[in-house]
């Protein structure tokens, strides 16, 4: 019984901790569906704020760019990421420094510096601001974190098995993909949601580095947050859905996969 | 094996040009005589000079390291007791309510700030909760306390899950061995459990103190105009003014600041360890 009582703030701390992290994304997801405009009263269900954003081609357009730019950085930093990682792990300790190094400055770096930089570089190459370089951008960011998650994986490997794969006649391709690339999937799929969620949260290096009215969905945001408009709410609710389906995807997978293995098995 | 090498050449041109070369740009534009062609560039320090002699920007930095130094404070002493309260539960509440802090973080940062636009607003939730109280409205939009309210929100997580991963690390039998010596709760949880869970901590500053210091979306959204930090001054010196020099030389001593600041957290690690030796 004391230790109960004991245990009361405890608990109510707890909720309010809980309920000031979930408030602003329930509000918005709550707010989306409102017939009125209003902040605080919660009149009837509708779905005009999605029929508006629909019919928005701004706000489309920004669903599209996010979209595509969050696919292609990922693909591309993934692949890269694989190749780099797997590089640098058969490489002498200084190139592996390097690299590592090279990685830790957009980690470590506030992602204002970062994106300044990049704003200088591509100016400075006349590279019209756009598509490219906030693609490019992307991957820039994207690739750091892919090989970080797939290095360890690669560290816990046998070193001799990729000797083995080659005297038993694979090619190095071959010994790559059948023998490597199987072993660390688990580090692959992290990389990639990270940089999936990385490229699909973005505001600061795009915001800086896009133009020619190419914008991703955090820039919408930004640009018309200084009005109330509940259009945001719909767009902002579509991005948590969209990031919670994710989320759900790769957390139930997994899962899945175990129980067909098990069946498999019986 | 030297072709499985080679496999790491590609990304190592990459970097350099899109990580190395950036961060030279910053530091040649910050030194250089705006204007220039490239065959006769002028070293100099006028960028620097305008930022220090000039009181308004030195505010800036003023009001900039102030609200940082805020956030992390909070950030601490919220976020050290919901850590601590997570690695006394039982192992399977650890990993739910570890999952219940890191969701949000995956989700947009802007959209969670956004939301606290409306939450926060005159005719807002809360002002119209206080209204119900007879209270109000108050002004709580582009205020002080929106802003930090802000950046705690966005950037508590990381502090929580960085002291609570030193928490839960923790060897328990410390814990007993130092009731069975005779410390009581408190004395246990200042002698033993806060020195070993600092680490932790120093970490979750870093966490915290970078982004924050460097914020420039939350200001913006939250703040209002009286509460412009060194990122809005940044983002003004290249997407308004074009004064690509004078913003470089802004993101180095941003930069400079922020190197100094972890060297100095690194240090206060340093000293609390000694003493866990003793233990």
């Amino acid at each position: 019984m004391m230790k109960n009582k004991r245990h009361i703030p405890a608990k109510i701390f707890v909720g309010l901790m809980i309920a000031f992290f979930y408030l602003p994304i329930l509000y918005t997801v709550v707010f989306s569906f409102n017939s009125t405009r209003s902040l605080s009263v919660f009149s009837s269900f509708s779905l005009q704020w999605y029929e508006k954003m629909f019919h928005n081609s701004d706000m489309m357009d920004s669903v599209f760019y996010t979209i595509v730019i969050a696919v292609l950085a990922t693909i591309i930093s993934t692949v890269a990421g694989i190749f780099t990682a797997i590089g640098i792990s058969k490489s002498n300790k200084v190139l592996k420094g390097v690299v590592e190094q090279m990685n830790n400055l957009p980690i470590m770096n506030p992602e204002i510096v970062t994106a300044i930089g990049l704003l200088m570089l591509f100016s400075s190459l006349a590279v019209s601001k756009g598509f490219t370089t906030l693609l490019l951008s992307h991957i820039m960011f994207c690739i750091p974190y892919v090989i970080l998650s797939i290095m360890p994986k690669l560290r816990s490997l046998d070193p001799n098995i990729l000797d083995a794969a080659l005297d038993l006649g694979c090619t190095p391709f071959q010994a790559l993909i059948k023998v490597i690339v199987p072993q660390i999937t688990s580090g692959i799929f992290a990389g990639a949601l990270i940089a999936f969620t990385m490229s699909f949260d973005d505001f600061v290096i795009s915001y800086f580095v896009t133009g020619n009215g190419v914008n991703n969905i955090s820039i919408m945001i930004y640009t018309m947050a200084k009005r109330i408009n509940p259009t945001i709410n719909a767009l902002s609710t579509l991005i948590i859905a969209i990031i919670t389906a994710v989320l759900l995807i790769l957390n139930i997978t997994p899962i899945i996969l175990e129980k067909r293995k098990e069946k498999k098995r019986k | 094996m030297k072709n499985f090498k080679s496999m790491a050449y590609p990304y190592i041109l990459w970097s350099i040009a899109l990580i190395a070369l950036p961060m030279v740009l910053i530091v040649v534009y910050a030194f250089t005589k705006e204007g220039n062609s490239v065959i006769n560039i002028q070293f100099t320090l006028d960028n620097f000079a305008r930022f220090f002699s000039d009181r308004v920007f030195f505010n800036v930095l003023k009001r900039s390291l102030y609200i940082a130094v805020m956030t992390t404070v909070v950030c601490i002493l919220l976020g050290y007791p919901f850590a601590y309260i997570i690695a006394r539960m039982k192992p399977r509440s650890q990993v739910v309510m570890v999952f219940i802090v890191t969701i949000p973080t995956w989700i947009n940062m802007l959209v969670r700030t956004y939301a606290w636009r409306g939450i926060l607003d005159k005719s807002g939730i809360i002002n119209s909760i206080l209204g119900l109280v007879g209270i109000g409205p108050v002004k709580l939009l582009e205020t002080g306390f929106a802003l930090i309210l802000g950046m705690v929100y966005n950037f508590i997580p990381f502090m929580i899950l960085q002291i609570y991963n030193s928490l839960s690390k923790m060897d328990y039998s410390y814990i007993e061995a130092a009731s069975d010596l005779g410390a009581d709760r408190l004395q246990t949880f200042l002698r033993v459990v806060l020195p070993l869970s600092i680490p932790g901590v120093i970490s979750g500053i870093t966490l915290v103190f970078l982004p924050a210091v460097s914020s420039f979306f939350i200001p913006k959204l939250l703040g209002g105009g009286q509460y412009v930090l060194i990122g809005n001054v940044i983002e003004n010196q290249f997407l308004t003014s074009g004064d690509w020099g004078f913003g470089s030389a802004i993101s180095l001593i941003m930069a400079i600041i922020i190197i100094i600041s972890m060297h100095i957290t690194k240090k206060l690690d340093k000293a609390p360890s000694v003493e866990g030796g003793d233990i």
